[in-house]
């Protein structure tokens, strides 16, 4: 099963390392783990997602919680949330293919930020399964250089992951 | 300026980095410090040499040091503390944070440091002490500067101490330890930390349902752990396992923790467990695990565990929550305050197991027992180690602090002598650690300076940090020494014997030093006996010298396994009996 959780963490310098050594060293899988500073300068959260039995990903989130530098966690899978990610798409766009992309990136609602005589870049934001499937829309052969942020969510409702 | 003087918690003094180490340590009440000294640590040793106060002990190698301190926590329950340089001194006691860390033992390990502007530049000596040591630590901190450094000494004790007791390291480069540096010194007394609230009390709903489940079981087995000793439950363990008169196992790391000579204890369970304790798993309708994690050692094969029981477990550590095992009735609470809510409440209850059920279990169980799983050849003319344990026991009335390294002679003795009173058994049970005996014996006689303490080791495992016997020397510690020398890596030997069809690759320890040379050139006394008859006159003579340090060297039979043995991925009713009792099984 996928499960994408929240971790607060302590914004100490060795926090994150913290987090990937436990993943490394007990064998979890690690699809993603995004990580960066909150409103409060203190606190870092990270988004992690991971695959495994209902008992390993039990035992990931007892793992999390042991560190030291956690301070508050959330199995976002556990109820009603919103996930999303960014993704940055660099294609190759000849005269032939510009139409074909642009109406792509219509349909996807994504924005074409950079462009060149022969390419584009596209950004796309959404859950994770929107931007696989703009991957898979694009025509063969023009994909260049694929960018994606790793999912980050947040739960539905006015309950939020604080302090 | 006396630092001494300095009241904890008061601000005022202006103390250098170096100075607030030495401060801090007297302000947590630490007695004792094993170290070596080095280039990153000579501001706080001149602090140390300045202003004294800390008793601090010269080891010969930083994994000595970090031993030391272990076995130190484990005798006395505080907290054990190092103090090393950076680089290859930090990395020598990686080993033993390494081992504390596996056993749960409370240190604070103060590392030097490269000065922070060469941190990252391969200065000489410099290694990334913080991220070696991440995954064999409860916690670890870098201090970059100085103001931070009496609120993070406060918070590794703090840590090291509570909750799952573990080891923690703080990394000091040498510029936050600057002499010339003063800031004024403030100690905290309380702290809290909003990341780490460990659990104390047991939930109310889990422990009544523990306690039905107790009242409803025909065949129950306490399996109990390190975490009752590292806990402080003996105690209310003791109380509750008699009030109940159920049996009781224990790990390796539990030994001492309830009596080892009551009836009601079936001897330790796993590996080399006796027949009757793992038979009793194997049956059992109801397990109550207390500070106990289910170690692999422990179960054996995870899907034969305990096929017919529930499981009660009882631990302060979450994470040992059906990690292993699935369990039924998950108690998370420090051990002593679980048991000491669960006595009254079972005592104040109307019913009680059904004594006939509860009767044909013990009938049961002695009959295991009654196979005498233990028994080995009294007559041979060779020293057998069992009887060398036996008569080590007999000789010193139970009354040891035992160390132990790791191997045979390890499970010897937790097999031969037992201990009726915990944090007498010291030995690496988790990490496994060669070396380990006698510097953990260190720190014992140090903590215990009257007291009676023995390692119990192997030829090949004393070797391993043989250095020590000069400290031993320099601090006049009586430490007894008594090896099982069978001239080979013994429990390597015996799989070797049983998996590898004998094929005794490396196991066997050439060139040996003599050891009773080897001890005299260490200040000490040596001693060699190789007859049966005269190992007992052999222990006397040892610990009549109580002011002496004795290396006893005793020669025991080569061939000697211990069993009973569980093979790696077996069922615990799948025991290995010694040759002569195979025939008598019972299962």
């Amino acid at each position: 099963m996928r499960h994408i959780i929240a971790v607060l963490l302590e914004n100490e310098a060795g926090a994150l390392s913290r987090v990937a050594g436990l993943f490394s060293a007990r064998g979890y899988n690690i699809e993603s783990l995004t990580v960066a500073p909150t409103d409060d300068p203190t606190l870092s959260r990270m988004t992690l997602v991971t695959t495994g039995s209902e008992e390993i990903v039990e035992q990931i989130k007892k793992q999390l919680n042991k560190l030291i530098d956690t301070v508050k966690l959330l199995d976002l899978s556990d109820g009603p949330h919103i996930e999303r990610e960014m993704m940055m798409v660099k294609v190759r766009a000849e005269r032939p293919d510009r139409e074909e992309l642009k109406r792509l990136t219509e349909i996807f609602r994504a924005k074409i930020i950079d462009v060149t005589e022969t390419s584009y870049v596209i950004e796309l934001t959404g859950a994770s399964k929107k931007l696989d499937a703009f991957i898979d829309a694009v025509p063969e052969g023009l994909l260049i250089e694929v960018v994606r942020s790793g999912p980050t969510g947040i739960t539905r409702g006015e309950q939020g992951l604080t302090l | 300026m006396a630092l001494t003087e300095t009241k904890s918690g008061e601000a005022g003094n202006e103390l250098s980095g170096a100075e607030i180490v030495v401060q801090a340590l007297l302000d947590e009440g630490v007695e004792l410090v094993f170290g070596y000294p080095g280039g990153s640590v000579l501001h706080i040793y001149d602090a140390l040499f300045k202003h004294g106060g800390v008793r601090h002990i010269l080891v010969r190698h930083e994994q000595g040091a970090a031993h030391a301190a272990d076995g130190y926590a484990r005798a006395t329950g505080k907290c054990g503390v190092c103090l090393v340089t950076s680089g290859p001194g930090a990395t020598n006691a990686v080993t033993g944070i390494a081992t504390a860390y596996m056993d749960s033992i409370p240190l604070v390990v103060l590392t030097g440091q490269v000065p922070t502007p060469v941190i990252g530049s391969d200065a000489f000596q410099e290694v990334d002490t913080v991220g070696i040591t991440r995954p064999c630590v409860k916690h670890n901190f870098l201090v970059k500067d100085v103001r931070d450094l009496a609120l993070t000494i406060r918070k590794a004790f703090h840590i090291a101490t509570t909750g799952r007791p573990g080891p923690v390291v703080i990394d000091i480069p040498k510029d936050v330890t600057d002499p010339n540096i003063k800031i004024p010194y403030h100690y905290p007394r309380e702290i809290r930390l909003r990341s780490y609230n460990p659990i104390e009390k047991g939930h109310p709903g889990q422990i009544k349902k523990a306690i039905d489940l107790m009242l409803q079981a025909t065949r129950p087995v306490f399996y109990i752990g390190g975490g009752v000793v590292l806990g402080e439950g003996s105690a209310q363990l003791t109380a509750l396992v008699r009030a109940s008169g159920f049996p009781i196992t224990s790990t390796l790391m539990g030994l001492g923790a309830f009596p080892s000579t009551d009836g009601q204890f079936i001897g330790m369970l796993g590996m080399h467990g006796t027949y009757e304790a793992n038979m009793a798993m194997h049956e059992a309708d109801l397990l109550i695990a207390v500070g106990a994690r289910f170690d692999d050692r422990v179960t054996g094969k995870i899907a034969d565990f305990c096929p017919h029981a529930k499981i009660i477990h009882i631990d302060v550590d979450p994470s040992s929550i059906s990690k292993n095992v699935r369990v039924d009735v998950p108690i998370v609470g420090q051990v002593a305050s679980v048991l000491t809510e669960m006595l009254p409440l079972y005592q104040a209850q109307k019913s009680r197991p059904d004594s006939a059920q509860v009767a044909d279990w013990w009938a049961k169980i002695n009959d295991w027992r009654a196979l005498n799983c233990l028994e080995y050849d009294r007559a041979s003319a060779l020293i057998k180690p069992q009887f060398a344990i036996e008569t080590l026991y007999q000789v010193t009335n139970g009354e040891l602090y035992l160390t132990s390294d790791v191997g045979q002679h390890q499970m010897f003795a937790a097999q031969f002598y037992p201990f009726n009173k915990p944090r007498r058994w010291i030995n690496s049970g988790g990490l496994g650690t060669m070396g380990f005996g006698l510097p953990a014996a260190m720190g014992v006689q140090l903590a215990f300076p009257d007291a009676a303490v023995a390692c119990v080791s192997g030829e090949a495992s004393i070797l391993m940090c043989i250095q020590e016997m000069a400290t031993c020397k320099q601090y006049n510690l009586p430490i007894k020494v008594i090896l099982l020398n069978n001239g080979y890596m013994g429990m390597v030997r015996q799989w070797q014997e049983l998996f590898y069809e004998s094929r005794y690759s490396h196991s066997y320890v050439d060139a040996l030093p003599d050891f009773v040379k080897l001890a005299e050139s260490f200040g000490h006394v040596g001693m060699r006996v190789d007859q049966p008859a005269d190992l007992e006159g052999a222990l006397r003579e040892a610990f009549a010298l109580k002011d002496r340090f004795v290396f006893l060297d005793v020669v025991v039979d080569p061939t000697a396994n211990v069993y009973p043995m569980i093979a790696a991925g077996k069922g615990h009713h799948e025991m290995h009996l010694a040759p002569g009792l195979t025939e008598r099984e019972l299962a």
